[in-house]
């Protein structure tokens, strides 16, 4: 039973069934619409977790990537002509790219420095999208054409739900394929100790560098997600403070979870929407909200909540 | 051929020389042991020997190739393995699977097939661990192999980092006092992992203070002492050295390692 329950792919089959089943409970599509931000924002996340949660490195830019998702669909169908799926294939690509270019000085780094690093490099693209504004309409942003497959046109909530669902669960699936495999476990190493990894032959700094450009192509497949499913893209797709919402979704679910990177997204989306009735206070409600989750659970909420799970079950 | 050879070594921090012209050669399945006071540079050899740091004066040889500039990962793939004086465990992993990253140079690292886990992951996986469950049990840890590394005592942790090691297949193997910190039943429970070790036809060199453990399993042994040789030979040359007993034994060591012999 017990290793039943460990079983990693139980996971990715019970995230299948809550993405299955949440529709049936959903009231109406202001909740369908809700709940599929929160699997596009957990998209984002599960990638930033593999890079801080599981590689132990800390990205503040990951904005960058999502907003150059988001942008990629937008420009590639209006400038290029391009089919909007292909320009989501070419924007992913693009971010991989990117990752890789940067990710190469950038990661010698540590700690504090490669925090202001990757903060720079967000910084960066946000300045860019926000200052062409004869190509991405500046701080007005643009239009982001509908996604077409086959002749089918992607559009409502509800379809988006599905897009979204089916895309976290094979996110999840990855992820803990990658977990479990050699890779993963080379990241978790140089997590712990870089030394003792590099004496085992672990490559450090190429394997960093695969978890950064993982990471990105995460975010920027949800940043084109966001896109798509809003019809609009501006540059608070690439912003600083998206950057750090995606950090609190990935630190306040639990660092190195799964499961958490989901409920921490789960947690940022919804919890905003319940405190629109403090109006002018919802920010501060929200960021009271936040320190009491971190000082009470500084593990994040799935590793301080598991032992208490597992004690009621055994 | 020696397997390992260390020609005038020499590195210094700031002002301070730590290790200066050491020479030695380890012939293949000794057991070689570095000893000396606390000071003496016996970690700074090992660092530089096992890539960490960078000597700046002499040579390195590994199986008579020059490795004196090489980083660790490189001489992981040419047989070296090590542990550290100061653990270097992965406590976020289990028992077996900080054994099963020693296994990290002999798996197949094709990151598409670890996204979507074919089965040749599987596969290989199950082997991985097969082969990480027999190294726990021959360092008598087989009970704790799913256990978090983070909640085992210091004499498990020892021997965790000593199966690591092995499960990298090396030719040579660097252990930094293996019984530093364990008790004297546990330190006998090191003594004839390396003894098997060694009987396998791993080189090994260590580093220990304990003395009766050094005395008694050791071929050769090698004496610093502020960061020059002091002496080098086998077991009873070392502990009727006059030079050693004076800088390093002392009263208590020489009683020590008298009852040793017994």
């Amino acid at each position: 039973m017990r290793r039943f329950i460990k079983s990693p792919f139980l996971l990715v089959i019970a995230v299948g069934i809550v993405v299955l089943a949440l529709p049936l409970f959903l009231p109406s599509n202001f909740y369908l619409r809700v709940v599929a931000l929160v699997y596009i924002n957990a998209l984002a996340v599960l990638g930033l977790n593999l890079l801080m949660g599981f590689a132990g490195q800390v990205s503040l830019g990951h904005a960058g990537f999502f907003g150059i998702g988001a942008y990629a669909v937008a420009l590639g169908p209006t400038y290029l002509g391009l089919p909007v799926w292909a320009s989501l294939i070419g924007g992913t690509a693009f971010s991989a790219l990117l990752a890789f270019l940067v990710g190469r000085p950038i990661l010698r780094l540590s700690g504090y420095y490669l925090a202001i690093a990757t903060l720079g490099m967000g910084v960066l693209i946000s300045m860019v999208v926000s200052n062409e504004s004869d190509i991405t309409g500046g701080p007005n942003g643009m239009e982001v054409p509908r996604l077409v497959l086959f002749g089918w046109r992607a559009t409502g909530p509800l379809t988006w739900y599905w897009i979204a669902g089916v895309s976290l669960v094979i996110g999840v699936w990855v992820m803990v394929n990658l977990i479990e495999s050699p890779t993963g476990r080379a990241f978790r190493a140089i997590h712990d100790s870089e030394i003792a990894a590099r004496v085992l032959g672990v490559q450090v700094a190429r394997y960093k560098l695969l978890a950064f450009v993982l990471s990105a192509v995460f975010a920027s497949v949800g940043g084109s997600y966001f896109a798509l499913f809003d019809g609009f893209v501006t540059p608070n797709t690439t912003s600083f403070l998206l950057s750090i919402e995606f950090v609190v979704m990935a630190v306040l679910g639990g660092l190195g979870s799964i499961l958490g990177s989901i409920v921490g997204a789960a947690i940022l989306v919804i919890l905003p929407q319940f405190l629109t009735v403090f109006h002018a206070f919802e920010h501060i409600v929200l960021g009271v909200i936040i320190i009491v989750f971190l000082v009470f659970l500084p593990s994040g909420l799935l590793p301080s909540l598991a032992p208490l799970f597992r004690r009621r079950t055994s | 051929m020696s397997i390992l050879s260390v020609e005038n070594l020499r590195i210094a921090f700031g002002g301070v020389v730590a290790v200066d012209g050491v020479s030695f050669s380890v012939e293949p399945s000794e057991i070689f042991a570095l000893i000396g006071p606390n000071g003496a540079g016996k970690t700074t050899l090992f660092n530089m020997v096992s890539g960490l740091y960078v000597p700046h004066n002499g040579r390195i040889h590994l199986g008579g190739e020059d490795v004196t500039h090489l980083a660790p990962q490189e001489l992981a793939r040419r047989g070296m393995s090590r542990t550290f004086q100061n653990l270097q465990v992965f406590f976020r992993m289990s028992a077996v699977e900080n054994v099963m990253v020693g296994r990290h140079l002999h798996e197949k690292r094709n990151v598409l097939a670890h996204l979507f886990t074919l089965p040749s992951v599987h596969a290989q996986n199950r082997a991985t661990r097969a082969e990480a469950e027999r190294l726990l049990a021959l360092v008598g840890l087989a009970d704790v192999a799913d256990k978090p590394a983070s909640s085992l005592p210091y004499g498990a942790l020892k021997r965790l980092e000593i199966a690591r090691a092995l499960a990298a297949e090396p030719k040579i193997l660097l252990l930094d006092e293996p019984a530093a910190g364990c008790n004297p039943v546990e330190t006998e429970e090191i003594d004839a992992v390396i003894k098997m070790i060694a009987a396998q036809g791993v080189t090994v060199v260590l580093v220990e203070h304990d003395m009766r453990l050094v005395m008694r399993i050791s071929n050769r042994i090698h004496v610093l002492d502020r960061g020059r040789t002091l002496a080098e030979g086998s077991a009873d040359e070392i502990r009727t050295n006059p030079d050693v007993i004076a800088a390093y034994l002392g009263g208590m060591g020489a009683q020590e390692a008298a009852r040793a012999r017994h």
